[in-house]
């Protein structure tokens, strides 16, 4: 029988793979932004798995603003993305260095 | 058994449409991949019993946020072959990290279930008689209304800031001008002259 550990190990397994992808793509933003809503989409996976075996709705609308939190850092993060390429030309993020911060 | 081989259908196809994600060579597929990991995790929630948040995954994430991404990736005229350069250099690394992140949140998982946690008391219970998207509904608008207009104020900022952030100015663009309209009168516009034969009109 399924049990509540096993949707957990598919939302490790998928954090693990954003993580994995922030790492291994860390010239090209896009992926970078891709892996972070992987990230993302596990989290969502483990509240709504705790919410249904542990009987209480409340992960669920909390999957739910996180959802939304997403949905508004992939807008923003693709609206930083096109003026950093409007300027530049290239989304190569490893020489992103005028700051210095 | 038909509930758990498709738990190990949407399991297997969304942990490798992630891996796909990341790996693939265009980033056109890397969304496309995306997509099929939404939808596969959508039909994990099915499973669950949370339909709504399935379908709110496949509405948000497929129809709005994905095609977004989809729109940039080819909006944006990038030479992906050079961005993918150090591919290899950064693996070994990665995969370190991912490894003993993997085996960290694996052994935390193992002692979870060694003792499993008793909820003294349930914030907000599953009524068997409602169906979820109304058990969500009632919470949503009557309890946790802060957050639900919380969640609300957060897409109005991203969507100021995302206009504000792209939105330029263009020179040379002959707008119109209302209020310059609305001052015009006739007696501006229009005058009659009696004009003498043969001299020039003066405008």
């Amino acid at each position: 029988m399924i049990g509540l550990q096993h949707y957990m190990v598919v939302s490790a397994i998928l954090f693990v793979m954003g993580v994995l992808g922030i790492f291994i793509n860390r010239k090209n933003v896009i992926i970078i932004l891709m892996a972070i809503e992987l990230i993302l989409l596990s989290v969502n996976i483990n509240l709504v798995a705790f919410s249904a075996f542990l009987g209480d709705l409340v992960g669920q609308v909390f999957s739910m603003f996180v959802l939304t939190v997403a949905a508004g850092e992939a807008a923003i993060g693709l609206a930083i993305l096109v003026i950093y390429f409007r300027g530049r030309g290239t989304i190569a993020v490893d020489d992103v260095n005028r700051m210095k911060g | 058994m038909i509930h758990v081989l498709a738990f190990y259908l949407f399991a297997i196809l969304v942990v490798s449409s992630g891996a796909l994600t990341i790996l693939s060579r265009n980033p056109v597929h890397s969304v496309l991949w995306l997509i099929m990991a939404f939808f596969n995790a959508a039909g994990l929630m099915v499973l669950l019993g949370a339909e709504f948040i399935a379908m709110l995954l496949v509405i948000v994430y497929v129809g709005a946020v994905a095609v977004l991404f989809l729109f940039v990736v080819m909006m944006l005229d990038i030479d992906f072959a050079e961005l993918r350069a150090g591919f290899v250099n950064y693996l070994p690394f990665g995969l370190l990290i991912a490894f003993v992140l993997l085996a960290e949140i694996v052994l935390g998982i193992g002692l979870w279930s060694a003792g499993p946690i008793e909820l003294a008391q349930r914030a907000a219970p599953v009524n068997p008689e409602l169906s979820n998207i109304q058990a969500i509904g009632g919470l949503l608008y009557t309890r946790y209304i802060f957050l639900f207009e919380a969640a609300g104020i957060v897409l109005l900022v991203a969507m100021i800031g995302a206009i504000v952030l792209t939105h330029r100015a263009r020179g040379g663009v002959r707008g119109q001008n209302v209020a310059k309209q609305n001052r015009r009168r006739p007696q501006d516009a229009v005058h009659n002259v009696n004009q003498p034969v043969g001299q020039g009109v003066e405008l």
